[in-house]
C-alpha cells in the first residue's frame, strides 16, 4: 500500500485527503520538573507505517504510552480516527473524558512492548485468546480460530499450548505480536520491540514485524533503534530530540541526506557505534 | 495422675465436638479470605476517603486482641437488637480478625506482579473488572496460597478463644469436664493432642504445596 509520504514541505500531510488515523496536536508531556514531550505535532494516515528515530530520552516511548493511554498527556490532544482520545467536547470546552470513553477509542490501538509482557499464568493460546473473549465478547471457537490464524502468521502454531516461561524472547515478542493481532487494531503500536532481545534473536522478530507491515492496512507506529529496518518498513521516518520533532521524511531522505545538524551527528554516532 | 480408663471415658465426648472446631475454623476461614480480598482492593481504590476508612478499619481490628472483639460482638450486639448465635458470633470475629492479616497477603501478592502485566491489560482493553478477575489477581494468589494456608492452622488454633463465647467446641468440653470431675489432665491433654494431630499433617500439606508453587 502506497500512502502519501510526509515531506518536510507538508507539515501535515494527509490533512484534507483523509482522515489521519492517529492525530497528535501540539502534546506535551512532564513528570514533575522534567518535560519530556514539548509541542508536539504528528499525524498518521490510515495504513501509514512511520518510525520514530532519537537519542534515549527524546521522548519517543512517551509519544507512545500517550496514545496508548498508558500516560496523559500534560497538555495538548490526541484525536484516534477523528475522534478525541483523551477529551471530551461539552459546550465548546474541552474535558477529561471518562474510563468509558478512553475504553471505546483505545479499541482502535494496538500494542507491543519491550518486555513483552505476556501473560504468565496462560498458555500462549490463551493469551491470544482472552482479550477478545472478555473484550470483544467474541465467541470462543471464532477467538481460537483467529488467534490460531495470527500464531500461525508469526510462525508459532505449535507452541500455542505451551506456557511463556517456556519460550525464548524473541518467540515471546512474536506471541505478543500475534496478541495485539487479533484485536484487529486500526494502529499498532510498537516500543523498541527488539531492545530486549539478544542479539542473534533481533532478526526473527523484525521478520515478523516487516511481514505485517508489508500485507497490512494497519498502521504502524515504529519506536526503534534499528535504522536499516527503519528505513526497510516506514514510509516516514520521524526523528526527535529534547521533546520535539526535530526532522522528518520519507527513509532515504532522512537516512541519506539529513538536514539537521543533530539529526547528522545522531547518525553519525550511531554509524560509529556499530 | 494419669487415669487412661477417665481418659478413654471422655474421649468420645470430646470427639464428638470435634467437628464444631473444624466447621468454625473453615467458615471463618472462608470469610478471612473473601472479607480480607475486600479490604486489600478498598485500600487501593480511587476513592480516597474509602481507603483511608478501609485502612483505618484494618488497623484498628488488627491492634486490638481477638478476644476483647469477641466479647464486644458477643454482649454489645444484642444491644443494639442484634442477635446471632455463640457460634455465629464466633465466625464473624476470629473472620473478620485475620481478614485484617490476609489483606496484607493480598497485598503483597497484588503487588508483586509486575507494572507491565497492568499495561498489556490496558493495551488489550480490558475492563477494570476483567483485568483483576483475568490477569492480576490468578498471578497474585498463586504465590500466596502457601502463606493463606498457615493462616488456616493459625485460625484453627485460635478456635479455643471461643470457648469463652459459650461456643461448645472441643475447649469448652473439656473444660465442662474438668469443672464435673475435677479431673483436668486428661481432657485438656487429648485436647491439646487432637489439635496437634489435625494441624501437624496440615502444616506439611502447606509446606509441600509451597515446594510445588517454588519450583515453577
Amino acid at each position: 500500500m502506497n500512502m502519501p509520504l510526509a515531506t518536510k514541505e507538508e507539515a501535515t500531510p494527509a490533512a484534507g485527503r483523509l482522515t489521519p488515523v492517529v492525530r497528535y496536536q501540539n502534546i506535551s508531556k512532564s513528570f514533575g520538573d522534567l518535560q519530556i514531550l514539548d509541542g508536539i505535532n504528528l499525524d498518521i494516515a490510515p495504513g501509514e507505517k512511520v518510525a520514530v528515530i532519537g537519542p534515549s530520552g527524546s521522548g519517543k516511548t512517551t509519544l507512545a504510552r500517550l496514545l496508548m493511554t498508558l500516560e496523559e498527556p500534560t497538555s495538548g490532544t490526541i484525536e484516534v480516527d477523528g475522534e478525541l482520545l483523551w477529551h471530551k467536547r461539552v459546550k465548546g470546552k474541552l474535558v477529561r473524558a471518562n474510563e468509558k470513553h478512553l475504553h471505546r477509542i483505545r479499541g482502535n490501538i494496538g500494542m507491543v512492548f519491550q518486555h513483552f509482557n505476556l501473560f504468565p499464568h496462560l498458555t500462549i493460546l490463551r493469551n491470544c485468546t482472552e482479550a477478545p473473549i472478555h473484550v470483544l465478547g467474541m465467541p470462543k471457537e471464532e477467538a481460537r480460530e483467529r488467534a490460531v490464524e495470527m500464531l500461525r502468521k508469526v510462525g508459532l502454531e505449535d507452541k500455542k499450548e505451551a506456557y511463556p516461561s517456556q519460550l525464548s524472547g524473541g518467540q515471546k515478542q512474536r506471541v505478543a505480536i500475534a496478541r495485539a493481532l487479533v484485536m484487529r487494531p486500526k494502529v499498532m503500536l510498537f516500543d523498541e520491540p527488539t531492545s530486549a532481545l539478544d542479539p542473534e534473536l533481533v532478526g526473527e522478530v523484525l521478520a515478523v514485524i516487516k511481514e505485517i507491515a508489508r500485507e497490512g492496512d494497519m498502521a504502524m507506529l515504529l519506536i526503534t533503534h534499528e535504522m536499516e529496518f527503519a528505513s526497510e518498513v516506514a514510509d516516514r521516518v520521524v526523528f526527535t530530540d529534547g521533546g520535539k520533532i526535530v526532522e522528518q521524511g520519507p527513509p532515504d531522505q532522512i537516512f541519506g541526506d539529513p538536514q539537521s545538524p543533530r539529526l547528522q551527528s545522531f547518525l553519525t554516532r550511531f554509524r560509529t557505534k556499530r | 495422675m494419669w487415669n487412661w480408663e477417665f481418659a478413654m471415658s471422655v474421649l468420645p465426648k470430646l470427639l464428638s465436638v470435634i467437628h464444631i472446631t473444624i466447621i468454625t475454623t473453615i467458615l471463618a476461614f472462608f470469610l478471612a479470605l473473601i472479607l480480607g480480598l475486600l479490604l486489600a482492593l478498598g485500600r487501593r481504590t480511587r476513592l480516597k476517603p474509602l481507603a483511608w476508612a478501609v485502612a483505618l478499619a484494618t488497623e484498628f481490628i488488627r491492634s486490638t486482641p481477638l478476644l476483647i472483639q469477641l466479647y464486644f460482638l458477643y454482649f454489645a450486639l444484642p444491644v443494639y437488637g442484634i442477635h446471632f448465635s455463640a457460634l455465629t458470633i464466633g465466625v464473624l470475629g476470629l473472620g473478620i480478625h485475620y481478614s485484617t492479616y490476609l489483606s496484607e497477603v493480598y497485598r503483597s501478592g497484588i503487588e508483586a506482579v509486575s507494572k507491565g502485566q497492568w499495561e498489556a491489560a490496558t493495551a488489550l482493553n480490558f475492563s477494570r473488572w476483567k483485568t483483576w478477575t483475568k490477569i492480576i489477581l490468578p498471578q497474585a494468589i498463586r504465590p500466596i496460597t502457601p502463606v493463606l494456608g498457615n493462616y488456616l492452622i493459625v485460625m484453627f488454633k485460635e478456635t479455643p478463644l471461643l470457648s469463652t463465647i459459650t461456643v461448645v467446641e472441643m475447649m469448652a468440653t473439656a473444660k465442662m469436664i474438668g469443672a464435673a470431675s475435677f479431673r483436668y489432665v486428661e481432657a485438656f491433654t487429648i485436647v491439646g493432642l487432637l489439635f496437634l494431630l489435625l494441624s501437624y499433617p496440615s502444616a506439611l500439606l502447606v509446606r509441600r504445596l509451597e515446594a510445588r508453587i517454588s519450583l515453577k
